[in-house]
This record gives C-alpha cells, structure tokens and sequence, in this order.
C-alpha cells in the first residue's frame, strides 16, 4: 500500500517533477480545449507548419540570448510572410506552399540547431525540456491557459455558427474571416508558449490527439472539450510517471502517451469511423 | 399588430446587383407586406440567391432603391452545413441570438429560453437536445427556421426549403410557414416549384431581369413561365403548366 503511494507520489518529490506537473497540467488543459477547434476548423496540418516554421525564430533566440517567446513569435512572423508570398507563385497550390516553407524554415532551424559549433541544449527546442522548465515558463503557461481559455469561452457561439455553416454564419451576424483571424491568433499563442516545454516536433500532439480522441466519445462542443483537456491532462501526467520510471525523454513519452490516448477512444468506440 | 397587408416590410425599385461591374439581376420592383408569402421563381443563376444577398446586406446594390425596415433572416439550404458538427438542434436555434447581443455577451437563459420556445413554435420541442446531422432533412430545415425566428426576423428568406423533403415534411413546412406569415412576417421563398407557388399570395419572377411580378393567379402564364425558365417547362399531359424541371433536379 504504502509502495503503491510512493509509486505514485516519486515523480513529484522534487521541484523538478512538480514543476513538469504543473507544466503538463496547464498546456493539457489549454491544448485539450483549443484542440478541439484546431480539429474541427481543419487547421491540424496549419498548426504543425507553424510549429515546425518558427524553429529557426526559436533557435537563433536560443543563440543570441533573446528570450524565446520573441524569437518564436518573429520566426511565425516570417513563417506566415513566406507561406503568404509562396501562395502566389502561379502553379504552386497553398498546400505546396506551405510544406516548401515550412520544410526550408524547418530545415535551417535543425541545421542551426545541431550545427557543431552550437552551445548545447539546442535539441531541447526540437523536443521539448519539460524537466527543465523555469517559473517564468509556468507563468507563461498559466497566463496562456487563462487567455485561451477566456477567449474560448467568449468565442463559443460564434466558432460554433462559422464551424457548422461558414457561408451563412453572415447570415446570423458573424464575421467568418473575424473568427478565424481569433482562432488563429489563439493557435500561434498556444503554439509560442507550448513549444518551450513540448518541443518542436511533439508540440502539435496536445492539440490534435485529445480532441481526436474526445471526438469519438463526446457529442456536443463543450462536454468534448471537457474530456479533451482531461485527457490531454491524464496522458500528459502519464507520460511523466512513463518518462520516470521507464528513463525515457519526457517530452516523447507524453507524446506517445496522448496518441495511445487517441487509440484507446478509438478502440473504445470499436473504430468507429465517423465522416 | 398592424392589419394584414398594410405594413410594407419590403419595396424594391428598379434595383440591379452584381458582383462585378456588370449586374447580373437588373429591373426588380417589387412589395412585400406583412404577412405575405412570395415565391421567388426562376433557372439557377437567375438572381435568387443574389437577390437575397442583397437584402441580407451582404451585396450593395448596384442601382435603383431598396427600402427595407424589416429585420431579415435566411434559412439555408440544409446540405451546407455540416452533419458531422456536435451541435444539437438546441445549439443551432441559439445560434440566432448571436445578433442580438452585443459581442462581449454570451448567449444566457433568456436566449436559451428563446431557442426552446423557437423550436417548440416549429414542433420540434422533443427534439431539442438531438443532435441537428441526426434529424430529418424537414427537421433540420424547421431547426433553420427556429434560427431565423431567434432572431426575431421580420421577414424570412428561405432557399429552396422543399429541395429533397418527402412529401409529409413539405406538407408540414407549407403549415409552418403559413403560421410565419399568418403572425404578421413577411416570408420569400426561392423555389422550383411553380405549381406550389400558385398557394402563396405573390410571385416574383426573375431571369437575369425581373420577368414577372404580382398574384400567382394573373402572373403566372405560359409567356411569364418561358420567360422566366428559357423553354425548360415540363408540360404534364393534363396540359396545365404545373411543374418546372430544374437543370440540376435529383
């Protein structure tokens, strides 16, 4: 009984572990929710570009010791310019665009980042240092959960008309190009402060596999965000107890955690394939 | 409330919209009062939709004058919106009271009590809390309705109601939008169907112009119909015009 106990409460018996904690809890919560939007918006794939685009804004902060968040919101600057410009090019659809950036930005940031003469430290912005992160990171991911969260909740009637009819949404007095311009700035928020714990390449996993997953078991908006951002919250703490006991990176495990998430909702519904 | 008929909640003179420079719909004029149902008549891409847009004040008009003190509302085509989206017919109704609240104000009891009274005034009271891709496509097109009754409309645009309704639906939407009109709205109704629109109290004829306006009665002839349809009238043996064969019918 008491080993159980122990089992349990380990992970957390230093500052470290209670800080990834409370870490994982607040972008599980926000990511959970907004998720739920990114998924039914169709913006997983745009939320993954911009990841993976202000890697390079993230990487040169990191080396000239400008604070992160500024670093990362220049690079999804220049990441939205270049996507904007390399739409017009005749012949190269916005798909194309997109990825032709995105994998340049991405590239350059990697090349960067794990360049000889780079100081150390620098993977840590491809997958994420959850162990490592400060209170001013806790801060941010507390200010951005409210924010989210608040803005969600502000939103909601006018996310759900342009999501369940975009063309008429007008007709009920809602700007669709407004709602996404909300939602998107939300999404590069989330996305700024998520990625210093998550990392780059795993980031994108807390806002599209708990929704998928809470997708497959909730049939209204708000209940599925509830169980989104319980479930990306679950999985996150899994996946720290994973990381603890099994030795392995923190950031992969809550990844890996948040998709057997999504495959156990799937098999619960016995793969239930909905349109 | 004001006598059948006298209220104006619509008049149109000489108005012409577009989306470019070229107008696409050119020489409408006409009325609508309280308490009238107007069929609005013609081919795909005759002006129906554009003349809905402007009426909604999504589309300005290019000439002429369109009075309208009314409040509109539009009830879609049902196909458009997604069947997938976790939304109940409870969630689609509020959603007619987003315009009537200020931006920072959430949706609250009253407008819930609102969207539950809405839907109870179509006859979809038990159906409530069912998600709206779940319901009947009469169902779903009386939830749009609801909607548009949220948001206290004075007059209801409603696109092809009847498109893919079995006949019970389309007998029980022809009441519903009878009560519309009867409580002193104004109803115009983008249809096919010419033999339905023989029922209601006006028709509005348009083909890239404005072929035809007034009573069904006097209006609709042989001369207003191939004007209107370009000679894609289906004449049923019993000789009388009744139906029209829309390009895209299915």
């Amino acid at each position: 009984m008491l080993a159980t106990l122990h089992t349990l409460t380990d992970p957390w018996a230093d500052p470290v572990g209670r800080r990834a904690l409370l870490e994982v809890a607040l972008l599980g919560v926000t990511g959970g929710a907004l998720g739920c939007w990114i998924v039914f918006y169709n913006l997983s794939y745009s939320a993954e570009s911009l990841a993976h685009a202000l890697l390079p804004g993230l990487v040169i902060a990191a080396l000239t010791g400008i604070p992160l968040l500024l670093g990362g919101a220049a690079g999804l600057l220049v990441a939205a310019v270049a996507i904007a410009a390399a739409g017009q090019v005749p012949a190269i659809g916005r798909d194309t665009a997109v990825a032709v950036v995105v994998t340049t930005l991405f590239g350059a940031g990697v090349l960067l980042a794990l360049s000889p003469s780079s100081p150390p430290g620098l993977q840590g912005l491809l997958f994420g240092d959850v162990l490592g992160v400060s209170d001013t990171d806790l801060g941010l991911a507390a200010a951005l959960a409210v924010l989210v969260l608040g803005a969600l909740a502000l939103l909601h009637a006018r996310l759900l008309a342009v999501g369940f009819d975009r063309l008429g949404a007008a007709g009920v007095g809602v700007r669709p190009l407004v709602v996404d311009l909300a939602l998107l700035v939300l999404v590069a928020l989330a996305l700024l402060v998520a990625v210093q714990g998550l990392g780059n390449l795993l980031v994108v996993a807390v806002f599209v596999a708990p929704a998928s997953a809470a997708r497959l078991v909730a049939r209204r908006m708000g209940p599925m965000m509830a169980a989104s951002s319980a479930i990306a919250v679950v999985a996150g703490v899994g996946g720290l107890y994973l990381s603890y006991y099994a030795g392995t990176a923190a950031g992969a495990s809550i990844a890996a955690m948040l998709v057997a998430a999504y495959l156990l909702a799937g098999a619960g519904r016995g793969f239930v394939v909905r349109a | 409330m004001p006598d059948r008929g006298d209220l104006t909640l619509v008049r149109a003179e000489g108005l012409a919209a577009g989306y470019g420079a070229a107008p696409v719909l050119t020489d409408v004029a006409f009325a609508l009062h309280a308490g009238e149902r107007m069929g609005v008549l013609g081919p795909n891409g005759g002006g129906k939709t554009t003349l809905f847009r402007v009426l909604l004040g999504e589309l300005a008009p290019l000439a002429g004058t369109l009075q309208a003190p009314a409040r509109f509302a539009v009830v879609p085509q049902t196909e458009r919106s997604r069947l997938d989206f976790p939304v109940s017919a409870l969630d689609v109704a509020l959603m007619g009271s987003i315009s009537t609240l200020p931006w920072w104000r959430r949706p609250g009891r009253a407008q819930r009590r609102a969207a539950r009274a809405a839907l109870a005034a179509v006859g979809l009271r038990e159906q409530a809390g069912a998600t709206f891709g779940d319901l009947s496509g009469g169902q779903r097109q009386r939830v749009l309705v609801a909607r548009a009754l949220v948001q206290d409309a004075g007059v209801i645009l409603l696109d092809e109601p009847f498109t893919g309704l079995d006949g019970p639906s389309a007998d029980r939407l022809e009441t519903l939008l009878g009560e519309l009109a009867a409580e002193g709205r104004g109803v115009m109704i983008a249809t096919h169907d010419v033999d339905q629109a023989r029922g209601w109290d006006t028709v509005l004829c348009l083909n890239g112009r404005q072929v035809a306006f007034g009573p069904p009665a006097g209006t609709l002839d042989r001369d207003v119909l191939e004007a209107t349809y370009g000679g894609a009238i289906v004449e049923l043996p019993g000789g009388e015009l009744r139906g029209v064969l829309p390009p895209h019918h299915h």
